[in-house]
């Protein structure tokens, strides 16, 4: 590992402190699903991910798509910690002329692999990517793809998924956020996903359950995907929604909307305490 | 009826007397010299590999063939995918289900995204013939042509769309052609330039102009064949890609006859017409007559029943373009 996991854990609440100053900041935006993902993001920011920060289109990179592209402010935290782009730049969310679009351009900002905001698509794009590179026994590169659980109610998913088992694509890895919340409410009373496990078994995928808010526990799931040769990887990451602020936690109320100025305090200060843990706001 | 030597030498001889062949068809030739020629073109299908003419390449290059089955939501967003990759794909399908149930991943995924997805829709049009209203998809030009990024290429016969094909896999941009089921009359010779972006005044007049895509040009020249032994002196302006417009061109011509008729197999809403009477009306307003789908959905029935039926004939040009003539003359 590059990193501790105690300072891994540390950047994961920067990251959740640098999203609540976001949405503030925009007066838009979702609150829930990036910061429950905060803690992937940082596990493929920081160890995961086979990247150049300062050379974002380098030839021989991981590839790690966003499908559910509301969740980008987790994604621009943590590039942004990460040495994409200055952490300044982040204020700039969702406003005119920024790069930082209300949902990813790819063509805005370097490091970004895809367009995505409509649900459903991610996954496909990652099959055509990991086609290419299995195709040209091209062993180095791997690709990721990040979706919400929400989002498996998309057709366009399950066209996807029998592609990449038909396929046998083992250098995809997709991780589903299994937050259990949509915008109407609750996955299982919208549109029931269970069983899900058995779901991706039967569409050819080796299927991972894990914490998706333990860090350690992505890398090393991610570890695992890497060694199974012989089918695609399933990982479903079981997170908080609004993880890290108690009173946006497991709220699908949270699902769409910002923190306003005296609920981002309230949430910046739990955060920068570590949930009371510590009492000054600074380590 | 003066005769324009660049492009109407490209004509064949006999437009009474056609050799016929379908577009689809002049598509699988070109993709099969496109895959010979560079090692990075893909070509996917949506389980309709020999119906669009597909098998060609397959066979020859199978491990640039990615078959999709029948998921048309899943053909673009793998191409995109792969388009990421450094690749070109090809997607083809009938067009009523690729762009027809596919736009939004196309909208986001190709045109926003900026990759270089070329989009093959077969059987477009009326003259899809018995299978009915369904198949026959009138909506792509429209669906296609309000897309930012996105080039719309319907060529006038098989030669063209051959070589149209080609051009598109060396153009860095999204693509969609229109592709027809049927054999249609083949009015090039094999020399006939294409350029994307292009379009060709084949014949020169000066009384009308007959502005036309895909197959309805073979039409217009029929009927300018037989409306100049009536003493109507008529301009044929071929128009293959429907965007972006030829503004010189056609407004060239527009500004030459102050007149004009376009003709489409396809919707009149949104569609081509309507693009010449929107750059028309912004920088030279002339009288123009639009001939197509209005505003309703095909059906089954022979395909020349059809094209009469919705009057897509030569027969009907000429009928029309002496009295829209009367009219505007009256006006």
């Amino acid at each position: 590992m590059k990193h501790t996991l105690k300072q891994l854990e540390t950047i994961a609440n920067t990251i959740r402190e640098d999203i609540i100053s976001m949405l503030l900041a925009a007066g838009s935006g979702h609150s829930a699903g990036p910061l429950g993902l905060a803690d992937i993001f940082t596990a493929f920011y920081f160890e995961i991910l086979n990247h150049k920060p300062k050379d974002p289109n380098w030839e021989d990179r991981d590839i790690l798509l966003l499908s559910n592209g509301h969740c980008i402010p987790v994604r621009y935290a943590a590039m942004a910690n990460a040495g994409y782009f200055e952490r300044s730049e982040l204020k700039t969310l969702r406003k005119l002329d920024s790069r930082l679009q209300g949902h990813p351009e790819r063509l805005r900002l370097d490091g970004l692999e895809n367009t995505s905001g409509p649900l459903g698509s991610g996954l496909s794009q990652a099959a055509g990517m990991a086609l290419v590179l299995k195709r040209s026994n091209n062993l180095k590169r791997r690709i990721y793809v990040i979706c919400g659980d929400g989002e498996l109610d998309e057709g366009n998913v399950w066209e996807a998924a029998m592609f990449v088992g038909k396929n046998k694509l083992s250098n995809l890895t997709l991780i589903i956020d299994r937050n259990n919340i949509q915008i109407d409410g609750f996955t299982e009373d919208v549109m029931p996903l269970e069983d899900l496990k058995a779901k991706w078994e039967a569409f050819g995928f080796k299927v991972l359950e894990i914490n998706g808010n333990d860090i350690e526990a992505v890398i090393d799931a991610c570890l695992m995907a890497k060694a199974i040769e012989e089918k695609p990887t399933a990982i479903i990451a079981h997170t908080i929604p609004g993880r890290g602020v108690d009173f946006m936690e497991s709220d699908f109320n949270w699902h769409g909307k910002p923190p306003n100025k005296e609920q981002a305090q309230k949430a910046l200060h739990e955060l920068r305490t570590l949930g009371g843990k510590i009492r000054s706001e600074h380590q | 009826m003066s005769i324009n030597k660049k492009n109407s030498d490209y004509l064949t001889s006999d437009l009474n007397n056609p050799k016929r062949e379908s577009l689809r068809s002049g598509f699988g030739q070109g993709l099969l010299k496109v895959g010979q020629i560079n090692p990075n073109v893909f070509a996917l299908c949506a389980d309709l590999t020999e119906s669009t003419q597909m098998h060609l390449f397959k066979e020859s290059f199978p491990e640039r063939f990615v078959e999709i089955g029948i998921a048309e939501q899943n053909l673009v967003t793998v191409a995109s995918g792969i388009a990421a990759m450094g690749k070109i794909p090809f997607v083809s399908s009938y067009a009523a289900f690729s762009p027809g149930r596919n736009w939004e991943q196309i909208r986001t995924t190709i045109c926003l995204n900026d990759r270089p997805v070329k989009i093959v829709g077969s059987h477009s049009g009326i003259s899809v013939g018995p299978d009915g209203a369904t198949h026959q998809m009138l909506e792509d030009i429209a669906l296609m042509r309000v897309l930012p990024n996105m080039v719309v290429i319907a060529p006038g016969d098989s030669v063209e769309a051959l070589k149209a094909t080609l051009m598109m896999s060396l153009d860095s941009r999204p693509n969609y052609i229109r592709l027809a089921r049927e054999a249609t009359p083949v009015i090039f010779e094999e020399e006939m330039p294409f350029k994307i972006g292009q379009a060709y005044t084949l014949l020169e007049g000066q009384d009308i102009s007959l502005i036309t895509t895909g197959t309805m040009t073979y039409h217009a020249l029929r009927a300018a064949q037989e409306l100049f032994k009536k003493g109507i002196d008529a301009e044929v302006v071929h128009v293959p890609t429907i965007k972006p417009l030829d503004e010189e061109t056609i407004l060239k011509s527009l500004k030459k006859t102050k007149i004009a008729i376009t003709v489409e197999e396809g919707q009149m809403n949104a569609g081509f017409g309507s693009s010449i009477c929107e750059l028309a009306s912004e920088k030279y307003p002339v009288p123009i007559l639009r001939l197509g789908i209005k505003d309703r959905f095909g059906e089954s029935g022979q395909p020349d029943q059809l094209l009469e039926r919705f009057g897509l004939t030569y027969t009907n040009i000429i009928k029309q373009t002496i009295s829209f003539i009367n009219l505007t003359k009256k006006a």
